[in-house]
């Protein structure tokens, strides 16, 4: 999105709805309405101020509507992009786009899911393909398995590598108050889980737990009478390359080589700028894959970079420091958790998880079965 | 314009019925197409011509799913000799057996009860 201007707008406001397993009832539109409201008293706005609104989530199709609905607005600028749950890094570019066309000055991404409540089958349409449906692939897990397969054969990447990501992100929970997970996992403790779809365990796949959240964006102009330090968006970048595994171009090769070049380019930054990354580990081959097409790694040495605890706490990357989706939460649409846990970094928010010198946060949303990509590049003022 | 006679989905399962794998070929982008559509992906043309693949290809991508109730199974991507990937399974081997890189040889699997035959295959050592 060469088009935007690079910290032209900030995330001023975020907060999770109520999130692992919540009260009987709570519907996915009741959760974005509790995200909204805290994002909004975390910024000192109001839903007058709102007028721009941005919703995605698979248990409801209009869910935008819903949410205005509720909320009692009629937002002049709405976006309902709906790719994964890398939807919320698209609503960010496109909430950026809108702000600085003057379409809308302050807008709120939210989303809810309770698809632990209500048990994924409810929560997801199960959706028939023709060439893939009739080979009864556990997806989305399988096709991420497909992909872990083809980088292993590629690159001699080995189940502990991808064990490790699990590992690291587990270490990151423990020292997040509201993970859901609370015991540590070692190596062996991936290896002998249960398997789900070979290579990987259920400790190789996210958690399935209820949750929601928003943020809220406005311009850097208004960004500054607000609350808090704003997180400025430095630069976006998207790319679509498939939407079903057995039509991917390369199983070892992400979109997010393109959407993070893309974001790099607007923020004028490069991977070694980057002090914290937030990446969407639906899979523990996700990271891997991730870390290698952001260019922090080579294509294929992401194996052995994960390992050593290199990018668990206290180790020379810090990434998914609030547990990530396979120890944290995982609602099914990961993408706002990303961002919101990025800004709060940025702030100095974070306690015991806090990274040290915190200016540049990337966050990474994946969506589909590798199928979207978006990267989100913040800063702190002192970076615009 | 009238509608079309027949949907590619429907010419496909034609062709599995008859015992043979199908697929498309763009005389525009003089590449092979797969899934069957309405046009061509690389070049937009609609001038797609349906072929009869060997039924040879090689393991691409494999898994094993392993239930909640019954057995674990293949399912793998499969490229076909004639520059064609699709979704299938590996049989007539242990589904941990089926290794990236192997032979395999397409046959017809026919589930009956209504439901339209699909394309799987077998190891062809030597293929």
């Amino acid at each position: 999105m060469e088009g935007l201007k690079r910290g032209g707008a900030a995330i001023v406001g975020v907060a999770e709805s109520d999130i692992g397993q919540v009260a009987e009832g709570m519907s996915v539109i009741d959760l974005m309405a509790q995200g909204t409201k805290r994002a909004l008293d975390d910024c000192g706005l109001t839903l007058k101020d709102v007028d721009g609104l941005f919703s995605a989530t698979a248990q409801s199709r209009l869910s935008v509507l819903g949410l205005a609905e509720y909320l009692g607005i009629s937002p002049r600028f709405l976006g309902s992009t709906i790719v994964g749950g890398s939807s919320f890094e698209y609503h960010v570019a496109h909430a950026m786009g809108a702000i600085a066309l003057g379409l809308c000055e302050v807008a709120v991404i939210a989303y809810g899911s309770t698809q632990r409540s209500v048990g994924r089958k409810q929560a997801s349409v199960r959706e028939v393909n023709p060439y893939e449906t009739p080979f009864r692939p556990f997806l989305p897990s399988s096709a991420y398995a497909l992909a872990a397969s083809r980088h292993m054969y590629e690159f001699g990447t080995t189940r502990e590598q991808l064990a490790a990501v699990a590992v690291a992100a587990r270490e990151w929970a423990l020292m997040n108050p509201v993970a859901w997970e609370k015991k540590p996992l070692t190596i062996g403790g991936v290896l002998s889980a249960r398997m789900v779809s070979y290579p990987l365990t259920v400790r190789d796949c996210c958690l399935i737990t209820d949750g929601g959240g928003a943020i809220v964006v406005t311009s850097a102009e208004r960004a500054t009478s607000l609350r808090k330090k704003p997180a400025y968006v430095l630069g976006c970048g998207q790319s679509v390359t498939h939407a079903n595994i057995s039509s991917m171009p390369d199983l070892t090769v992400t979109g997010a080589l393109a959407s993070g070049k893309a974001a790099y380019a607007v923020a004028k930054l490069g991977p070694a700028d980057v002090d914290v990354v937030e990446l969407y580990d639906a899979f523990t081959i996700n990271t891997i894959l991730f870390l290698e097409d952001l260019g922090f790694c080579k294509k294929g040495e992401g194996g052995p970079f994960v390992t050593d605890g290199r990018i668990a706490p206290g180790g020379s990357l810090a990434v998914n420091t609030n547990g990530g989706g396979l120890s944290y939460c995982h609602p099914g649409m990961y993408g706002l958790f990303l961002l919101i846990e990025a800004v709060r970094q940025l702030r100095g928010e974070c306690g015991a998880r806090q990274v040290q010198n915190c200016e540049v946060a990337l966050a990474h949303g994946n969506g589909g079965v590798l199928s979207s990509q978006a990267t989100v590049i913040l800063g702190t003022g002192a970076t615009v | 314009m009238p509608n079309q006679q027949d949907s590619p989905l429907k010419t496909y399962i034609d062709h599995l019925e008859r015992g043979e794998l199908a697929y498309q070929f763009s005389l525009a982008a003089g590449k092979p197409v797969f899934y069957p559509r309405v046009l061509c992906p690389f070049t937009g043309s609609d001038a797609l011509e349906w072929r009869v693949s060997k039924g040879l290809g090689t393991v691409h991508a494999t898994t094993v799913v392993h239930p909640a109730e019954g057995e674990p199974f293949n399912v793998a991507l499969i490229d076909c000799d004639e520059g064609f990937r699709l979704m299938s399974r590996v049989e007539d081997i242990a589904p941990k057996q089926v290794r990236i890189g192997q032979r395999v040889r397409f046959r017809v699997h026919r589930p009956g009860g209504g439901e339209a035959p699909c394309p799987v295959f077998v190891p062809a050592e030597g293929a």
